[in-house]
């Protein structure tokens, strides 16, 4: 059912025109999101749809019923809206302003104010979770609560349809999300039907079922924000530069804004000149000069990360922790590492062993820095039979940094092509799952880091035949398999 | 809050009445009212001219200023809520520099229509006054269609201004009159009599009526114009209701008694500051204030030097600009 139907609305004040052709409909209980830059003529639309500007061409048909045919009472009976900027009136309650919504539902010179209109006072003022400050004068209000206090005014109409013109505007981000929430469980509790204008694309994605592009007056695009977010569109419709992101839980685009303008990152010679090595008692900390984005698998920054220091930390075989994350936080934090930057892997292997690999290509250099450690060493294929899980000790760690800039797609292949290198190793180095007797191909608590510059030459792919998978393959297995024979050795001499 | 405003105007009318050259006790006052209003037989302590002073001269004096002082307070009020300005006034829209401009008009020309005698002054002011209000009206909507409350103030300024040169004008080029033109500018509710109370009254109850029919509507219009549209104002009409009924109370009591000032201005403010915006209460209350505080500075015009009488209009604004000035201070102070 479509409670809203905007057929070829085009609005012009004086020669300029502000909305061209619009035509969109609207559904019952759907949140509707318009969006689109400065001037493009949102507001206008909202205006038009409000009855607070008159028609000029085109036609806006409510549920079979033209606009034009409603009265500005009972329109307000049916519509409720929120504009972007209110008047604060000097003086008045948060109640008598709440009040004020009930007018459309009085009628006769003298109405008197009945058991309705005050339940509907009361619960709007309780939607939005003023009810302590009932008496308060608004003057007195934040802005953000002051917001709230006008959405209950709109509340208080008992509307089916809410019109919003940036309703988060004055809200910090806690206020937003929390207003956002309640829309959202109104528009589904209550069939409510939202149609709101957003600044923030991120959030109109999150919120709405529907969005509406507008470009200097003109829909250029209508549909769910999945087919909607598109990086060339909002490039087109924003001027801005964004690259487009799943959302980390909810199945909607998250749009990331990117600046047109970077900082140089300071080059000074190779890769590893970039880098501090320091290594200190139980740890190899590398620090870089610049942040690396990283994607790992490490304890401490995993997932996709942005990371100026990488930890490698060696603990006594009887390491035994409940919550080895936390733990290893204290640790970081109480060696002076910032957390949020650093990269942080456990071994038990000695850090002394660790071996370093370099590769200096045409365009770019390749670094790996591994730990190796096989008491764990496992056959991947036939794992399955393993009755149960007995950890001893000993893990592989590996590090590959990347001069170069890496898309998502190469990261995955890096880290394939890492691991593939790894097994090679350990297969050269005959190294045996001892419960199965079979080559193993790893060990069960294998950790990995790729990290890259993202400055210089840009890497669509990794795999193991392109030439930044070929550097990563030769010095990941060269570094591995010295790792394993430093490891060998020392069991051997112990 | 209605028990005090009205007490506070019964006693400033009893005072109005017992004050003046010849004290009068209340209790006298009240004989007399009972004997005239219920034929109670009037005591024979009370002297017979006592009830001349009070019939035909004191009360009608008092009356008259106090649906003058509530004429122009409610207008204030109204002005001040449909203008969204606290500076507005029962002339800022220019209405009572129309009426102003009739009744000089008249002084100047000697002028006496053959069937009002003596009310030909009222008459043609009010009839001035009202043509102001419908030039200032269409003048707004022809410049644009909304009427936004801007250009009200703007256009209500300009004819003021008009019309305030051409009172200039005439006082430039009068003679002997000047004394009276400019004792008719300056306000005054003596010698009026009950006949210019029954002309004021009509109009006094149909602008009342207008604008306490507005109460919630101006409440509305206090949150700007597009936020009283949402809330289902139809924002055009009332606008004229609010600005006929103030315009009317203005006309009104200006073509009776001259621009007394302050009234309307400060009034309203103070009834603010007890009993807050909302215009359910501020109307009536500023009403009841209005009119009693014009009777009280009306009492202070003819007694301060007495036998001698000072202009009102220059009493209400004696007291009313620091009054005006002290608001203004404290507001600004708040804001920063």
């Amino acid at each position: 059912m479509h409670v809203l139907e905007v057929n070829n609305v085009s609005y012009r004040y004086q020669r300029n025109q502000v909305l061209h052709d619009v035509t969109f409909t609207v559904t019952e209980g759907e949140i509707f999101g318009i969006l689109g830059p400065n001037g493009s003529g949102k507001t206008t639309l909202l205006k038009l749809l409000s009855k607070e500007l008159p028609l000029q061409s085109g036609s806006i048909v409510v549920n079979g019923r033209p606009l034009r045919s409603f009265s500005q009472k009972e329109w307000a009976r049916f519509a409720a809206v929120l504009p972007q900027i209110t008047d604060a009136a000097f003086g008045y309650t948060v109640k008598e302003t709440v009040e004020l919504g009930r007018y459309a539902h009085q009628n006769g010179l003298f109405p008197t104010w009945t058991e309705e209109d005050e339940q509907a006072v009361k619960t709007a003022i309780e939607e939005v979770g003023l009810t302590e400050k009932v008496e308060e004068g608004i003057d007195r209000l934040s802005g953000g609560e002051r917001q709230r206090v006008y959405l209950a005014r709109a509340l208080a109409q008992q509307p089916r349809l809410l019109l919003l013109d940036e309703p988060t505007n004055h809200m910090d981000i806690t206020q937003q999300i929390k207003l956002l929430d309640q829309l959202v469980r109104w528009a589904k509790e209550k069939a409510l039907t939202i149609v709101a204008i957003f600044h923030d694309i991120n959030i109109a994605s999150l919120y709405c079922d529907r969005l509406l592009m507008l470009k200097r007056g003109e829909v250029v695009a209508l549909g769910t924000p999945e087919e909607l977010m598109e990086p060339e569109r909002l490039n087109s419709v924003f001027q801005a530069q964004v690259s487009r992101q799943a959302h980390p839980t909810v199945s909607k685009p998250l749009m990331a804004f990117l600046r047109k303008w970077e900082f140089p990152i300071l080059q000074h010679g190779g890769l590893r000149e970039r880098f501090t090595w320091t290594t200190m008692k139980d740890c190899i900390a590398i620090t870089a000069s610049a942040p690396l984005k990283v994607l790992s698998s490490a304890l401490i920054g995993s997932g996709f990360q942005w990371a100026t220091h990488f930890v490698n930390r060696q603990v006594p075989k009887d390491y035994d922790c409940e919550d080895a994350e936390t733990e290893m936080k204290h640790y970081l934090r109480r060696h002076g590492f910032p957390v949020q930057q650093t990269i942080g892997m456990m071994t038990a292997v000695s850090i002394e062993d660790a071996v370093c690999m370099y590769e200096n290509g045409d365009a770019f250099s390749v670094w790996a820095v591994v730990t190796a450690g096989v008491g764990n060493a496992v056959d991947a294929a036939q794992a399955w039979k393993r009755a149960h899980f007995d950890q001893k000790i000993g893990t592989i760690n590996i590090m590959v940094f990347i001069d170069g800039i890496l898309t998502e797609a190469a990261y995955v292949q890096a880290i394939m092509t890492a691991t593939e290198a790894k097994t090679k190793a350990l297969y050269d180095e005959k190294i045996i799952d001892s419960e199965t007797n079979t080559y193993a191909t790893g060990t069960s608590t294998d950790c990995i880091a790729v990290a890259a510059t993202q400055t210089g030459v840009t890497f669509p792919y990794a795999g193991t035949i392109t030439p930044l998978g070929k550097a990563i393959g030769r010095t990941v297995y060269e570094a591995t398999k010295k790792a394993l024979r430093r490891y060998q050795q020392r069991r051997e001499s112990s | 809050m209605y028990a005090v405003a009205i007490t506070v105007v019964i006693i400033s009318l009893l005072l109005g009445i017992s004050i003046g050259s010849l004290s009068i006790p209340f209790s006298a006052i009240i004989k007399i009212f009972l004997s005239k209003s219920f034929g109670v037989t009037l005591p024979d302590d009370i002297p017979s001219d006592f009830v001349q002073i009070v019939m035909a001269i004191r009360l009608p004096r008092v009356v008259l200023a106090f649906f003058v002082g509530a004429s122009l307070a409610v207008a204030g009020a109204a002005f001040q809520g449909l203008l969204k300005n606290a500076l507005a006034d029962p002339y800022t829209l220019g209405v009572s520099s129309g009426a102003s401009v009739g009744a000089v008009f008249v002084i100047f020309f000697g002028i006496q229509l053959p069937l009002f005698g003596t009310f030909t002054l009222p008459i043609v002011s009010i009839v001035f006054g009202l043509a102001t209000l419908v030039l200032v009206l269409l003048f707004t909507r022809a410049v644009e269609r909304k009427m936004s409350v801007e250009t009200i103030i703007l256009v209500g300024i300009m004819f003021g201004a008009f019309f305030s040169a051409l009172i200039s004008l005439m006082i430039a080029l009068t003679g002997e009159e000047l004394r009276q033109i400019i004792a008719w500018l300056m306000g005054s509710v003596a010698m009026r009599g009950w006949k210019y109370t029954m002309m004021l009254l009509p109009f006094f109850l149909v602008g009342v009526m207008l604008l306490l029919f507005n109460a919630r509507e101006l409440n509305a219009f206090a949150f700007g114009e597009a936020a009283a549209m949402h809330i289902g104002v139809d924002v055009a009409k009332r606008k004229v209701m609010v600005l006929t009924g103030a315009s009317l109370l203005t006309g009104a009591a200006v073509s009776v008694s001259g621009t007394i000032g302050f009234v309307g201005l400060v009034v309203p403010h103070m009834v603010r500051l007890v009993c807050g915006p909302n215009y359910r209460l501020l109307l009536p209350l500023s009403l009841l204030y209005g009119g009693a505080f014009l009777v009280l500075t009306d009492l202070l015009a003819r007694t301060i030097i007495s036998p001698r009488e000072l202009p009102i209009g220059v009493i209400t604004s004696l007291i009313g600009a620091p009054l005006f000035a002290l608001l203004f201070f404290r507001r600004m102070r708040r804001k920063t």
